[in-house]
């Protein structure tokens, strides 16, 4: 239908991006619903993004400036890449590539390392520090998220497409639906949380802690970019979790509108738990992931390694 | 590990006010802390000496936002006790109830603001919504939100009408279901208690050695709450349990500050219930010399004022020691060991309120005074001259 660079422009950037900036919105109306608070209009994201890049961009004096300026353009091309790999999947299946599923998963840790890098570059004690933080909670999410991503993998006979997977839970069936593929499924959207630096594991950015961590000399554009990153990660993941744990999208009205609710759904649960936790110390966080959620993950591969 | 120093304010956005701690700190873990405050001196004491004494209490309460009733009250029972005298019991009874709704709005505040302090924003603005509605009682019962300006010595400036009780205690009863449910969200919550339970630990021997004050010290364990040590008002008059805790960590303070809300509201409901008919009022004319203390138990602790009278209509000396003051060295053994991630709930957890404490005096390290009231006077009024000559102003 499209060539791989306008798959990239148009949907991993553009769409991504709109329709990012819209999840972020039903976060935060969500959250200002269960806060007593009325909730900012449709179009707020997009107002607040705009007006950051009109800001004055400052690079701080002990700020190594390359790498201060190119890591929130490494974050963002590292969302639009991955969420192109998935609006392939859902618009043109025949283009996906074998082991794209991997390459999604490499891409994934893209916005992190963008936010390390960046945090380091900027020379801030109190960025370093976050920037630090991030890096643990890599090494504490990345291993359940893969282990919980076998599921798929396993219940859909060894498939590494990320089409192949789509097309097997719309013959089959959800793999959330099997023991194996909820309890991975809970794990991976542990995972989620801690990916997109929400509560309660936005221990990199703490702003009450640690002022906004690796964030905090970005200003401006950097910032902007970012912040739309953030954004583009609200759409991403849970298109992510819907492709292999809840039956993705299929091309019809029907299969969009239950598309958009499985988006909806997943994006709200997200935000609840946001909502409903407070923030956890970073010793906690790496013995939860290591502990309770490998242990989930590992039980639903064992489980779909017999067949549930 | 290197030795980092992190500076946390004296701007910080998890601050509402100027203060400047300097933590030491080896990676995550902090081995030393410093505390440096007198970013917000306003020279109250020096400006209420100036003022009569019916006059001081409007500027005294204007020492905190959130004490706004602490300090007038324990400055009237300073003016007081110089003659000394009785106050009328209708107004020990209004002045009681001002009081708990002062505690209870401010202890809704700290619990709103350390749930932001732990990410926890849900809590944050449950909390701040039902202070809403307390201080909306506050206003059907004294006509102002929060500076509400009911003390004068001898009694108080405004009566309850008795036509505004019914509604003050049916907005009350409403906030208690709510309460409950944010008391029950908070404390069984086991994230909370990962993040707070064995956090900040304040020994009992260290509370004394510190000599920490109000829910800081219950919370370890010290049963002291001039309320009931020391009454005044109508505390006497009714019904109400002191909360002590036993552990001394964030938890613990936090169960005290959220236990006292509904201690509170139970001396709000007697008080309106009970309140006796008669003046509300001594009508004192004139302080005689001589000098007198007042101390109450403020939402923080004890806060203490000293006044002294020549029988002229103004205060000669006046001074302030508010609960901050006494709480904060007690960071020394709570802080140094803990990780950097408990350092915000750590020193939030105290509920400082440094307006309140800025006073000041200089000493040598053995703890002489070097420079006395007087020094700072004059000292405060040459850089004044200096200020006032760089810009270029004629000298006086």
């Amino acid at each position: 239908m499209f060539a791989y660079p306008t798959y990239f422009v148009l949907f991993g950037l553009v769409l991504t991006a709109v329709l990012g900036l819209l999840a972020s919105w039903v976060d935060r109306k969500v959250t200002a619903r269960v806060q007593y608070r009325v909730g900012p209009p449709v179009l707020q994201p997009a107002i607040d993004l705009v007006k950051l890049l009109g800001k004055e961009t400052l690079i701080p004096a002990g700020a190594h400036k390359p790498t201060f300026l190119a890591a929130p353009l490494i974050s963002l091309a590292g969302v639009a890449a991955v969420s192109t790999l998935l609006w392939i999947t859902v618009l043109q299946p025949s283009r996906g590539f074998t082991g794209d599923v991997f390459v999604a998963l490499y891409l994934l840790t893209m916005p992190s390392l963008g936010i390390i890098l960046g945090g380091f570059a900027s020379g801030n004690p109190v960025a370093s520090l976050g920037a630090s933080r991030e890096m643990k909670l890599i090494l504490a999410y990345e291993l359940p998220f893969v282990i919980a991503l076998f599921v798929p993998i396993i219940l859909s006979g060894h498939a590494i497409r990320l089409p192949d997977i789509a097309a097997h839970q719309a013959d089959a069936g959800a793999f959330v639906l099997h023991p194996s593929g909820f309890l991975a499924f809970l794990a991976a959207l542990l995972c989620t949380q801690a990916k997109m630096g929400l509560v309660p594991f936005d221990v990199a950015e703490a702003e009450t802690e640690i002022t906004g961590g690796p964030l905090v000399d970005y200003s401006g554009s950097g910032l902007a970019l970012y912040r739309l990153c953030k954004n583009m990660l609200f759409i991403t993941l849970p298109l992510f979790l819907v492709v292999m744990f809840l039956g993705g999208i299929t091309l019809s009205v029907l299969g969009i509108v239950y598309g958009a609710l499985k988006l909806i759904l997943v994006v709200a649960v997200l935000t609840l738990i946001r909502n409903t936790n407070p923030r956890i110390r970073i010793d906690q966080a790496m013995r939860f992931f290591w502990f309770p959620v490998t242990v989930v993950a590992l039980a639903g591969v064992v489980l779909a390694m017999v067949g549930w | 590990m290197a030795k980092t120093i992190l500076p946390i304010g004296p701007y910080h956005p998890l601050q509402e006010e100027p203060e400047f701690f300097t933590l030491t700190v080896e990676g995550e873990r902090i081995t030393d802390i410093d505390v440096r405050v007198g970013y917000n001196h306003r020279g109250i004491e020096k400006l209420s000496e100036s003022k009569t004494f019916d006059q001081s209490t409007f500027v005294i309460e204007r020492i905190c936002g959130i004490c706004s009733t602490s300090h007038p009250f324990a400055f009237t029972r300073a003016v007081e006790d110089i003659f000394p005298m009785e106050v009328p019991e209708r107004a020990q009874y209004i002045r009681t109830i001002i009081a708990e709704g002062e505690r209870i709005h401010s202890h809704l505040l700290w619990l709103g603001l350390a749930g932001h302090f732990l990410g926890y924003n849900t809590v944050f603005m449950w909390a701040w919504k039902l202070r809403e509605e307390i201080l909306d009682v506050m206003e059907i019962l004294s006509g102002n939100r929060n500076n509400y300006a009911m003390f004068r010595p001898g009694g108080v400036r405004r009566d309850i009408k008795p036509e505004d009780i019914p509604a003050a205690l049916r907005r009350i009863d409403s906030i208690v279901p709510t309460l409950e449910m944010l008391k029950n969200a908070v404390i069984d919550d086991p994230v909370l208690h990962a993040r707070t339970k064995g956090v900040g630990v304040l020994s009992k021997a260290d509370s004394i050695r510190y000599s920490a004050v109000g829910p800081t010290a219950r919370a370890s364990g010290v049963a002291r709450d001039l309320r009931k040590n020391c009454p005044y008002g109508a505390y006497d008059k009714v019904e109400w349990n002191m909360i002590v805790t036993q552990n001394g960590d964030v938890f613990d303070k936090a169960v005290v500050r959220i236990l006292e809300t509904f201690e509170s509201i139970k001396i709000i409901k007697t008080c309106l219930d009970h309140l006796p008919e008669g003046e509300i009022d001594a009508n004192i004319t004139s302080v005689p010399p001589g000098e007198g203390i007042g101390h109450i138990e403020a939402p923080r602790g004890e806060t203490f004022h000293y006044v002294r009278s020549d029988g002229t209509n103004r205060p000669v000396r006046h001074k302030v020691r508010a609960p901050t003051f006494m709480n904060l060295p007690t960071f020394k053994a709570t802080i140094v060991g803990e990780t950097l991630a408990d350092a915000t709930i750590i020193l939030a957890a105290i509920d400082p309120c440094y307006c309140c404490t800025e006073r000041m005096a200089v000493r040598d390290e053995t703890g002489r005074t070097l420079l006395h009231g007087p020094d700072l006077v004059r000292l405060s009024q040459e850089k004044t001259e200096r200020i006032r000559r760089e810009m270029g102003a004629e000298p006086r």
